[in-house]
């Protein structure tokens, strides 16, 4: 092996990685509270909504879950330009993301609201709760903690998904990696670098699902099983 | 007294089984009624049929007033004067046991969170489980999980409780806490209609007992019937229960 491994030429260069990380976490941030806030909707939809709701939802959801991120993120992209709206690459990167991850995060959701027992249903009903009343305190909650790990998992994979939209030139740790290599010209230490970094992040994200968790769910931390 | 049910010629099929085939039976106020018969017999189905979780397909049903078996009925106004305790308690196992008798007066009566605690505190000791407040469901007996589904009921102060098999889940000694509660309920006052397989405890505590077989009323009488069956057919359903 003949290649020398010289990591000091990224030294000059770390505040950019850090940028890049604090982005990072910024777009997948905002694509995580979109796109919770857009599946669960739409799993509400799909399990109550009236039959033309349903079919939208489940065209929607198997659009997305059929074709690849790369293809949805252009789509977004040069579709806002096309239709004349101006967006910046990032927020076309968010809403791209905000897309693709509702539908999964709809899919995830959906399994955990039929996994309510009927039953339970049926005693908020005889207490004179309302419909809506209902789905917010005896099925969303408990839907949601139930799935709760699958859906950490799927928001770590759009943490890392989130790399693909430097092909729009959106701001994130690998459009800076890129950068750093093309000013460098030291390709494999600087992906080396990020891939560690990205690493760090998924460590980061699920420990912050995981504090998140206890939070939002007592009973976990109060019996103390874990999620 | 006026009656606070009153069911008279109900008739109810799932798909072509004819579960109920013609069931009549009025329920005094502070009457307790004891639904006894075999398994399959529509007992289940009737006290369901009260409560507007199954429509029926003919005859008439009215429960304090409300017109159960009228499409127009408003279910959530029937439930603030019906309780119904499930065989499978259906606490919410995410919410404390405080919180699940909360949630109703809260959401339902619009109740505030402090007047709430202090309901909630009031019917769990009036069924003995006053410290159990902020535990959840999962850390209590299948019988202290019963008491607090009567509790949670009895937060929403009905004037008619309907309990289903409460007790088929548990062992006898859990069975023998939650009969308790259900006898100091009968003997404040609450008029009741309880489907069991506790044939002591119906002897003991109901005014009246319903022997249903085979989708109608079968036999009617005082506690004191299950010491004399009049048919051949409670003759044999008791005869089976011991």
């Amino acid at each position: 092996m003949t290649y020398q491994f010289d990591f000091s030429a990224l030294l000059p260069y770390w505040p950019l990685f850090l940028e890049g990380v604090w982005l990072t976490l910024k777009l997948s941030a905002l694509a995580t509270i979109f796109g919770f806030v857009v599946g669960t909707l739409c799993a509400v939809a799909r399990a109550e909504g009236p039959r033309w709701l349903k079919t939208v939802v489940a065209i929607y959801v198997e659009m997305i879950r059929n074709t690849p991120l790369l293809v949805q993120i252009f789509l977004v992209y040069f579709g806002f330009a096309s239709l004349g709206l101006k967006v910046t690459a990032n927020t076309a990167a968010v809403a791209a993301l905000v897309v693709n991850v509702g539908a999964y995060t709809c899919e995830i959701v959906r399994a955990g609201l039929e996994s309510i027992h009927k039953s339970q249903l049926e005693a908020a009903e005889c207490l004179g709760l309302t419909r809506t009343q209902t789905y917010w305190h005896v099925i969303v909650r408990p839907a949601i903690e139930r799935v709760y790990p699958a859906l950490t998992s799927q928001y770590v994979l759009l943490m890392l998904a989130s790399s693909i939209t430097s092909q729009i030139s959106a701001e994130e740790l690998t459009a800076v990696a890129n950068r750093i290599q093309s000013d460098t010209f030291r390709s494999f230490e600087t992906y080396i670098v990020t891939g560690v970094l990205y690493i760090i992040l998924s460590f980061v994200v699920r420990l912050a699902f995981t504090l998140f968790a206890l939070v939002i769910f007592p009973r976990r931390r109060k019996l103390g099983t874990a999620i | 007294m006026p009656a606070v049910v009153s069911l008279s010629n109900v008739h109810k099929s799932f798909g072509a089984l004819q579960v109920l085939k013609g069931v009549s039976f009025d329920v005094a106020a502070g009457e307790v009624v004891a639904v006894i018969g075999a398994s399959g017999s529509g007992k289940s189905t009737a006290l369901r049929c009260i409560n507007a979780l199954e429509t029926i397909d003919s005859g008439e049903i009215v429960v304090c007033g409300h017109k159960v078996h009228d499409p127009e009925l408003d279910r959530r106004a029937l439930r603030r004067d019906v309780g119904i305790v499930f065989q499978s308690y259906n606490l919410f196992p995410h919410l404390t046991v405080a919180q699940n008798i909360m949630l109703a007066p809260t959401c339902v009566k619009d109740m505030g969170k402090a007047e709430a605690r202090r309901l909630a505190e009031e019917v769990l000791a009036k069924v003995g489980l006053a410290e159990k407040a902020d535990n959840y469901p999962e850390q209590l007996s299948g019988g202290q999980q019963q008491r607090v589904a009567i509790a949670r009921s009895l937060a929403m102060q009905p004037k008619l409780m309907l309990f289903d098999e409460v007790t088929s889940a548990l062992d006898p000694q859990l069975t023998g806490e939650v009969l308790r509660v259900m006898e100091d309920l009968a003997r404040g006052g609450m008029s009741m209609i309880l489907v069991t397989h506790e044939m002591a405890f119906a002897r003991k505590v109901a005014s009246k007992v319903i022997f249903m077989h085979q989708g109608k009323v079968w036999e009617t009488g005082p506690g004191a019937m299950l010491a004399n069956p009049q048919t051949k057919e409670l003759a044999e359903f008791l005869s089976n229960d011991l």
